[in-house]
């Protein structure tokens, strides 16, 4: 923590809490994310990760408790919001139009103009592909077709468009629900490479995962979750699989 | 990357998939092959369709099917409706919804704009009581339309529930403004001289009609409406989250759909040089219809206006094709109504093959 305790975390959260009339999904939660540090959620089912990075990416407003970015508090009313301060979320059910290309996809919502004759405006689309395909290479994913439309893509390479749109826009903050969950291995391997880059290249990574070896792999901390609060917060080189699994189902 | 290496050797059960290898590119290219033929498939059937009642004429009494000009004039005219009704119905498949009301609100724009000709005639001039007459009807299109798009996207009533309620007031209404009957356009020729005259042969409506579906094609392709347009079909949570403003999206869809058909009931009522309420009610079943065959899927998220447009002509092929052999014409519904329930099994399929969602 020493040198990283100098600059105030990218983000930071100060004693969370959200509540859903009686149930409380999230209780009191202080977690903090530094530059080019990668954080990973565990927890059993129910233990409130999900509510947690959806509280933090504005689909949810906090009961109580702060977020700061930056050390800069702020609030978020809607995921926009979050996005346009450079937090960006994926979620498990990728969140890609999948008969659109990957420039397409990059470009979603914000998609470059340019002029037929001068005077006559369509989409930039070799604006898009050249992104798509520097993005792309960026992230050590090469794809011939960029024409193509995403379904044609593996679920390895469509979690990287996600990630290749985040990285685009330059999020800062990248979150990711359960990132592997729905990849064969080889696939998962190259999304664990993908959060290395992300984390070399500086930015902050949260992601919830219930597989040990992916967040032994790849997480600096894991922040353990249980039944809404923290059950332990732990540094990955200090730590081991038995002691996270006794964390996450409140063995001692 | 030496980081990935240490993924790569981590844990025991990731041992025996070393392997497996990244899903080869050959297969995804067939797949995109299988695609084009697919997104090709109506106008491969409407050639296929021409051949036909070609080799009939030829065999039946050694005359010509297509190359008569007169046959294929009448084949435009004929097109010209349904493929304006099913323009803005492919933008509106395409997004995910359907509208079921366009049949009537080209009826209701038919019988607005002969009666905005006949009222403007005396203080006007025939060429601007036509102009007022066709922005009324256009404009009139749109008021339906709009209600459409903001009951869709305002209130989340499902398009195929709003459509319907609208196809019913829309309905009700031109009959009502109709008087119970067709309104004819009185005093103005200059109406009719544009609704049947001919540019080098080729007649100003269905001239009109491409220039515009030509527009459509470059809203759908070009613009960010249309790319917004695909997202909403295929993922609006993925639309959303990119930060596409739905509920304005809808509805001014909604509105165009509209539109396409306050322009089909403009030309209608300067062909026959009268406005009817019951103008395009045959219609609705021909513009779904021309924008399945034309290869769009009723989930959303595909379509192309060429494709709509290749629909259109196999549906007038059929049923002009179908006079020009003297069956009977109730032939036309059933052989439409067979050619849209193949359509439909052949996206379902192409769905499956090329792994897209199918509903279970
Ligand atoms: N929108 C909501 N309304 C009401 N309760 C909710 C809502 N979202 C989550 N909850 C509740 O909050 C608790 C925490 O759920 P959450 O989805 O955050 O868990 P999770 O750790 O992500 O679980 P999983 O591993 O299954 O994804 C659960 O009891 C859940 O039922
Ligand atoms: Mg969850």
């Amino acid at each position: 923590m020493s040198s990283a305790a100098q600059e105030p975390p990218i983000l930071e959260v100060r004693n969370l809490s959200k509540h859903f009339g009686a149930i409380r999904a999230l209780n009191d939660l202080s977690m903090s994310v530094h530059r080019g540090e990668v954080v990973a959620l565990a927890g059993d089912n129910g233990a409130g990760k999900t509510t947690l990075i959806k509280t933090i990416s504005g689909v949810f407003r906090p009961s109580s408790g702060e977020i700061f970015l930056n050390g800069q508090p702020v609030t978020f009313t809607t995921p926009q919001e979050a996005r346009d301060r450079g937090i960006e979320t994926i979620y498990q059910d990728l969140a890609l139009a999948d008969n659109l290309s990957i420039g397409a996809n990059i470009f979603l919502g914000r998609e470059p103009m340019k002029r037929l004759f001068g005077f006559v405006p369509i989409l930039d689309r070799k604006a898009m592909a050249d992104a798509a395909r520097a993005t792309m290479a960026r992230l050590d994913f090469h794809v011939s077709r960029l024409e193509a439309p995403v379904s044609n893509f593996s679920g390895g390479q469509r979690q990287a468009v996600a990630i290749g749109r985040a990285v685009y826009w330059d999020a800062q903050i990248l979150i990711m629900d359960e990132p592997t969950a729905a990849l064969g291995v080889p696939e998962q391997r190259k999304v664990i490479a993908l959060i290395h880059q992300l984390k070399a290249e500086g930015r902050g990574v949260i992601f919830i995962s219930h597989n040990l070896q992916d967040i032994f792999a790849v997480a600096d901390r894991i922040i353990v979750l249980r039944r809404g609060v923290m059950a332990g917060e732990r540094r990955i080189s200090e730590t081991t699989h038995d002691e996270v699994v006794k964390l996450m189902v409140g063995g001692r | 990357m030496s980081s990935t290496e240490d993924v790569q050797k981590t844990g025991p059960q990731a041992a025996p998939r070393d392997h497996v290898a990244p899903p080869a590119d050959h297969s995804e290219r067939a797949k995109t092959l299988v695609q084009r033929i697919a997104d090709l498939r109506a106008w491969l059937f409407l050639a296929a369709l021409v051949l036909a009642f070609e080799i009939w004429a030829r065999y039946d009494f050694d005359g010509t099917f297509i190359l008569n000009p007169y046959n294929l004039q009448s084949i435009a005219i004929f097109a010209v409706a349904p493929l304006l009704l099913a323009s803005g119905q492919t933008f509106v498949i395409i997004s995910g919804g359907i509208d079921l009301s366009l049949g009537f609100i080209m009826g209701l724009a038919a019988v607005v704009a002969a009666h905005v000709v006949n009222w403007t005639t005396p203080s006007l001039g025939m060429p601007l009581a036509v102009l007022a007459g066709a922005l009324a009807g256009v404009a009139i299109a749109g008021v339906p339309g709009l209600i459409n798009g903001l009951l869709v996207a305002r209130l989340r009533v499902p398009p195929f529930i709003g459509t319907l309620g609208m196809f019913g007031v829309a309905r009700g209404v031109a009959f009502l403004l109709a008087g119970g009957t067709v309104v004819p356009v009185q005093g103005n020729s200059f109406f009719s001289t544009l609704g049947n005259g001919r540019f080098h042969g080729v007649p100003y409506i269905v001239i009109v009609t491409i220039v515009f579906v030509l527009l459509m094609h470059y809203l759908l392709t070009q613009t960010r409406f249309g790319q917004h347009n695909y997202a909403i079909g295929a993922n609006v949570q993925a639309a959303r989250r990119a930060g596409i403003n739905i509920k304005s999206h809808l509805t001014r869809l909604y509105v165009l759909s509209g539109i396409c058909a306050g322009l089909a009931g403009v030309l209608y009522s300067a062909r026959f040089n009268a406005g009817a309420a019951q103008a395009g009610e045959p219609l609705l079943l021909d513009s779904v219809a021309a924008v399945v065959i034309g290869g769009a899927s009723l989930f959303g998220g595909s379509g192309t206006i060429f494709g709509t447009v290749a629909g259109a002509l196999v549906i007038a092929v059929i049923q002009y094709g179908l006079v020009f052999i003297n069956v009977e014409p109730f032939w036309q519904f059933i052989s439409v109504g067979v050619v849209i329930i193949i359509s439909v099994l052949i996206d379902q399929a192409q769905r499956r093959f090329s792994g897209g969602r199918v509903d279970e």
